[in-house]
């Protein structure tokens, strides 16, 4: 009880910071709306490639654009100063990452599912009837995205040339990230539809893993 | 340093007598001919590479749990020399493939969770050199070790289910596998040389990285001095 009531009150403090604001958000999704056009220049994006290509790019679009957006969630702790005030402030220090991994995947998802419509109206990929199986995708992948990033942002934020470092560290972690999700929704926007659960268990297996991975070694992360 | 020497002779000595046996001892593959004595080679060093990241894993647990320098050291000492190795068995993959596929490199499970090993362990030197603290880098980079090599499976499994060239495991590859009896004795033989001459190079790497902490140490006393 203690974990989650602190993660929760955590979380609300990680949404309001970044709804006064929302630079996090509008940047982020200016990005990948420009890494999407970018990529349209380098195929025919109205024939069968886009269907077969186009869930492939809006994914790495998704990865390049959770490396730059996890960036801030520890360096916004540190330039205030705070993260000391948080680890005293919880009981178990894993509500901290519990917080962060939420307000990620939340922020993540969000830029998600503004980008879709858009992707799906540029790469004329067709989505209807098919968005509770994309839904899940996205969330699934999202929250593995923001699981495996947050740790390692907690890494990056302690060393020198940290905005190059956590690409590096964190885009060949997500390798498999990567292929499921990539897989599951070449599935569901191709011309006959089917839903992989292969993929979902697969994206669900890894979400798993890092966060008990996490909730193991995640206090070493926030120590001084 | 007698030590030293004899390890370094005899890691020498059996990887030469290794590489003798699998050009001249082995017999002929039926299908690949002589391509296949590269096979010795190319499996004996991703072995060896493999135990080295083992190793590493495992001081990197040893690390976070002890705190002690030493299990510092040896991580980056596994990473580097397990580094070497996975860059040879990349480099003589395609030598092989060329000939035998065709092609250089194809998109295999496990081509690419070995290039996204090597990626991922790349990073990790990477990280070293880019935190000063002594023990922080090193409790960050053991953290960082132990997420890299628990992805390394996912990875394996992902590639393996959505992407599929390599040969099938031929050691401990399920029924209608396995090496020809003839093959065996070089190919085990290969494999110990190899692990000792990864083994001397462990010896020497992690001396020279005791050195350098201790250099580090007397550098801070002399500055604070």
């Amino acid at each position: 009880m203690g974990l989650l009531s602190n993660a929760a009150a955590l979380l609300g403090k990680e949404v309001r910071t970044e709804f006064r604001s929302r630079e996090l958000l509008s940047t982020t999704i200016v990005f990948v709306l420009i890494v999407v056009v970018l990529f349209s220049f380098t195929f025919d994006p109205t024939t069968n490639e886009s269907h077969r290509f186009g869930p492939g790019l809006l994914w790495l679009a998704f990865l390049f654009a959770a490396s730059l957006m996890l960036q801030p969630c520890f360096l916004r702790e540190q330039t205030n100063d705070t993260l000391s005030a948080l680890r005293l402030a919880v009981s178990d220090p894993f509500a901290i990452f519990l917080a962060k991994i939420g307000a990620n995947t939340l922020f993540l998802l969000l830029t998600e599912l503004l980008m879709l419509p858009v992707f799906a109206a540029l790469f004329n990929v067709n989505f209807r009837g098919q968005l509770p199986g994309i839904l899940l995708t996205f969330l699934l992948g999202s929250l593995g995205i923001s699981t495996a990033g947050t740790a390692l942002a907690a890494i990056s934020a302690q060393a020198r040339m940290r905005e190059l470092l956590l690409p590096l560290l964190l885009l060949p972690l997500l390798a498999p990230i990567l292929v499921a999700s990539t897989e599951v929704t070449v599935g569901l926007m191709s011309a006959d539809p089917a839903m992989q659960w292969k993929g979902i268990g697969f994206l669900a297996v890894f979400d798993v893993v890092f966060l008990t991975a996490l909730w193991l070694f995640g206090e070493y992360l926030l120590e001084e | 340093m007698a030590k030293r020497v004899v390890l370094c002779a005899a890691a020498v000595l059996l990887v030469i007598a290794a590489a003798y046996a699998s050009f001249f001892i082995a017999p002929e593959e039926r299908t690949m001919g002589d391509l296949q004595r590269i096979f010795y080679f190319h499996v004996s060093c991703a072995w060896a590479g493999l135990t080295a990241f083992l190793i590493g894993f495992a001081s990197n647990l040893l690390y976070v749990w002890k705190r002690n320098e030493k299990y510092d050291w040896l991580g980056v000492t596994c990473a580097e020399v397990g580094v070497a190795f996975t860059t040879i068995v990349l480099i003589s993959g395609p030598i092989w493939a060329k000939p035998a596929w065709g092609i250089y490199w194809t998109w295999d499970a496990r081509l690419t969770s070995t290039f996204v090993l090597w990626l991922l362990y790349i990073s990790y030197l990477l990280l070293r050199t880019l935190v000063e603290e002594p023990n922080r880098r090193a409790l960050l980079s053991a953290l960082f070790g132990i997420f890299a090599f628990i992805d390394v499976p996912i990875v394996f499994g992902a590639i393996r289910w959505w992407r599929t060239q390599h040969p099938a495991p031929v050691i401990m590859g399920g029924p209608n596998s396995g090496l020809a009896p003839g093959m065996r004795p070089t190919f085990y033989f290969a494999v110990l040389a190899m692990h000792l001459f990864m083994w001397f190079l462990i010896s020497e790497r992690y001396a020279l990285e005791k050195l350098r902490g201790e250099v580090e140490v007397l550098r801070r006393e002399a500055e604070a001095s």
